[in-house]
C-alpha cells in the first residue's frame, strides 16, 4: 500500500490519497493520470491492469486500487 | 421522418396516447414497432443494415455470454482436480474464444460502417494520388446508401458487445428487446450513444402515467424545439450566407460567422438532444445528459467532458484505454522511459492513444480531411495545455488570480474562441480555405463596414436580429440558472400560473418566431448527417 500511495502522491502531491474516495467521481484523476498510473503499477507490481478494469469502483480510492492489484496478483 | 415535421408530432401524439393505454408489459413492444416505423421512413433498405447489426451483435453477445457460463460451470465442477496453472490455461483458452467472437462481430459491423461511409473518401484520395503520379486513370465514385444514424447505432451496439465481453453486464436474451435497444427512435439519429445498463431498466420496465414526469418531458421537448426552430434555424440563414461567399465575406465577417456557427451548432445539437431526452422522459425512460453547459468550460479538456459527453466517454472507454494500456503499449512505455527519460517517456502511450482517438473522432464526424484536421487540432491543443500545466502552476502561484471572477471569465472566453476557431474547419469544409479565412480575420480590417452596413446583407432582417438576441439571452439565462439545479423543477415549485406563463410564452414564441416562414423549410439537425 505504501508503494502505491507513493506513486499516487508523485502524480498529485496536493491530494490526500489515504482519505479521498472520489478520485474518479470528482475528476481528480483524469484519463491521462490513469494511464500513467497503470504504467507505473505495471512496473512496480508486475500486474497488468487492462481497459476492462478501469471503472470508478476500482479507481475511486487508493484502497480500491490496492484491492484490484491484490486480486490481479492472486490470479 | 424529421423531428421538425408535423408528421413526427402526430406520430408522437399517437405513440404517447397508445403507450399509456395498452397493458404495461406491452409498452416495450410498442416502442420497438414505433422505432421500426420511424426508421422505415428513412427507406426500407436502411432496415436491412440496422437488422444486420442487431442480429450479429445479439448472436455474438449470446455466444460470449454462453462461454462465460461454460467457463464458470467447468471451473466449479473441476475445482479440486485442476491445478492453478491448468485453471489459468483453461481461462486463457476461453478468453481467446470470446475475444475471437467479439473481434469478428466488431470487424463486420465497423466494416459495414467503413465501406458505406468512407469508400468515396478513399476513392477521392486515391484519385488524388493517381493524378500526382501522372496517371490518367480515374476511379469512379460509388453510389452507396448511408443508412440514417448508422454511426450512432453501430457505436452503441459495439459498446454493448465490448461490455458483454468484459463481463460488465449479461447479454440480453430476448432478440426483440435487444432490437429495441439498438433502434430506440428518439436517440437513433443523433444520440446520445447510450450504454445498455443505463437504458435497460427504462426501456423494458413498466411505466404508469405520471403527470410530473410527462409534463417535465413535454417542457423539455418544447425547449428543444425553441432552440432548434427559433435560434438554430434562423442563425443558419446568416451562417449559410457568410460561408457561401468566401470572396466577399472576409475579415470581421469571418469572426461573425464563427460566432454565428457556434450559436447555431449549440442550439441545433442541444435542441435535438432536449427533444430526445424529453420524449424518453414522457415515456418514463431516463436517459443520460449529453451536454453540461460546455460553453462555460475553462479549458479544452473540460470542454470535451461537457460537450457530446456520450461520444467522448465512448471513445475513452472503448478506444483510448484499450490502446493506451494494452500490453504492446506498456512495452513501448517501458522502452520510451528508458530511452527518452522518465518525464517524456511516460507521455508516449498517452499521446499515441490520444492521436489515434482524435483521428478517429475527426473521421467519425465526416469522411473528409477537414474533419481529420479538426480532430487532430483538438488533440494538439489538449496536449499543449497538458504540457503547459507546470507553467500555469507557476503563474497561479505567482499571481493568485485563479479564483478571481474576471480570470474565470477570461478562461471561458478563451476556450470558447479556441473551440469556435477549430470549428471553422467544419464550416468551410476545406482545410486551405479555412486557414485562409482564419488569416483574413487578422488582415482584413473591415469592422466598421460590417457593423454599419454588412450585417443587413446576410439574409437576416432587424426582426431576426431581435429574435436571435432575445433567444440567446434566454439561452444564456437558462444556462446560468441551470448551474444551481434543474430549471424545470425550480419553475414547478412556483405557483401554477408562473409555469403556465413561462411555457405558454415559450410555445407561442416557438410557433410565431420559429424559422418556418415564407420560403423556408425547417432543416435537418446537423448531427443527423453523422
Amino acid at each position: 500500500m505504501e508503494q502505491l500511495l507513493e506513486i499516487l502522491s508523485d502524480l498529485h502531491p496536493d491530494v490526500d490519497f489515504e482519505e479521498c474516495d472520489t478520485l474518479i467521481d470528482d475528476g481528480i484523476l483524469d484519463s491521462f493520470d490513469i494511464v500513467s498510473l497503470i504504467s507505473e503499477i505495471n512496473e512496480e507490481f508486475d500486474v497488468v491492469i487492462s481497459a476492462e478494469h478501469i471503472t470508478p469502483e476500482n479507481f475511486n480510492s487508493a484502497e480500491d486500487l490496492y484491492a484490484l492489484i491484490e486480486r490481479l496478483e492472486e490470479e | 421522418m424529421l423531428f421538425t415535421s408535423y408528421r413526427f408530432l402526430f406520430f408522437l401524439l399517437v405513440l404517447f396516447t397508445v403507450y399509456y393505454i395498452i397493458p404495461k408489459k406491452c409498452q416495450w413492444m410498442l416502442l420497438l414497432a414505433a422505432s421500426y416505423i420511424f426508421y422505415a421512413y428513412a427507406g426500407w433498405e436502411c432496415l436491412i443494415f440496422i437488422g444486420i447489426t442487431t442480429l450479429t451483435t445479439y448472436v455474438a453477445g449470446r455466444m460470449i455470454e454462453q462461454n462465460h457460463a461454460t467457463q464458470k460451470n467447468y471451473l466449479a465442477a473441476h475445482k479440486a482436480e485442476l491445478s492453478k496453472e491448468e485453471k489459468k490455461a483453461y481461462k486463457e483458452r476461453q478468453k481467446n474464444k470470446r475475444f475471437a467472437v467479439m473481434t469478428v462481430c466488431l470487424i463486420l459491423n465497423f466494416g459495414i460502417l467503413a465501406v458505406l461511409k468512407y469508400t468515396n473518401f478513399v476513392i477521392a484520395n486515391m484519385n488524388g494520388i493517381l493524378e500526382l503520379t501522372g496517371s490518367t486513370k480515374v476511379l469512379a465514385f460509388q453510389d452507396l446508401l448511408l443508412p440514417l444514424g448508422i454511426s450512432f447505432y453501430t457505436f452503441q451496439s459495439m459498446g454493448y458487445l465490448i461490455d458483454v465481453h468484459r463481463g460488465t453486464y449479461p447479454a440480453q436474451k430476448n432478440l426483440f428487446k435487444f432490437a429495441l435497444f439498438v433502434s430506440f427512435f428518439p436517440q437513433l439519429i443523433q444520440g446520445p450513444i447510450s450504454r445498455y445498463d443505463d437504458l435497460e431498466k427504462g426501456l423494458f420496465g413498466q411505466h404508469t402515467f405520471d403527470w410530473t414526469n410527462i409534463s417535465f418531458g413535454l417542457q423539455r421537448i418544447l425547449w428543444g424545439y425553441f432552440k432548434k426552430l427559433v435560434i438554430a434555424d434562423r442563425m443558419l440563414i446568416g451562417v449559410n450566407t457568410l460561408i457561401g461567399d468566401t470572396a466577399t465575406y472576409t475579415g470581421f465577417y469571418v469572426f461573425l460567422g464563427m460566432l454565428f456557427y457556434a450559436l447555431q451548432l449549440y442550439a441545433d445539437f442541444t435542441g435535438g438532444i432536449d427533444i430526445t431526452i424529453g420524449i424518453a422522459q414522457v415515456l418514463g425512460i431516463p436517459m443520460q445528459e449529453n451536454f453540461k453547459r460546455p460553453y462555460f468550460s475553462k479549458g479544452i479538456k473540460e470542454y470535451w467532458r461537457r460537450w457530446h459527453i456520450s461520444l467522448g466517454s465512448w471513445f475513452t472507454d472503448y478506444l483510448f484505454y484499450p490502446i493506451s494500456v494494452c500490453k504492446p503499449m506498456l512495452k513501448v512505455s517501458k522502452w520510451s522511459r528508458k530511452v527518452l527519460g522518465e518525464k517524456i517517456g511516460k507521455r508516449v502511450p498517452v499521446y499515441a492513444a490520444s492521436i489515434a482517438v482524435w483521428f478517429v473522432t475527426g473521421i467519425w464526424h465526416g469522411a473528409a480531411w477537414n474533419f481529420v484536421v479538426w480532430g487532430l487540432g483538438n488533440c494538439f491543443f489538449i496536449m499543449l495545455s497538458q504540457e503547459c500545466e507546470p507553467l500555469y502552476e507557476k503563474f497561479h502561484n505567482r499571481f493568485r488570480v485563479k479564483e478571481k471572477v474576471w480570470f474565470k471569465a477570461f478562461q471561458i472566453i478563451r476556450t470558447f474562441l479556441l473551440m469556435s476557431s477549430l470549428r471553422m474547419l467544419d464550416c468551410y469544409r476545406d482545410v486551405p480555405m479555412t486557414f485562409k479565412m482564419f488569416g483574413s480575420m487578422f488582415t482584413d480590417w473591415n469592422v466598421g463596414e460590417v457593423l454599419s452596413a454588412g450585417v443587413w446583407n446576410l439574409g437576416l432582417g432587424i426582426h431576426d436580429y431581435v429574435v436571435l438576441a432575445v433567444g440567446t439571452l434566454i439561452l444564456f439565462t437558462v444556462s446560468m440558472v441551470g448551474r444551481r439545479g434543474s430549471v424545470r423543477e425550480m419553475i414547478a415549485r412556483k405557483p401554477i400560473g408562473v409555469s403556465l406563463v413561462i411555457f405558454g410564452s415559450l410555445f407561442i414564441a416557438t410557433v410565431l418566431f420559429g424559422a418556418y416562414g415564407m420560403g423556408y423549410d425547417a432543416s435537418q439537425f446537423i448531427y443527423n448527417q453523422f
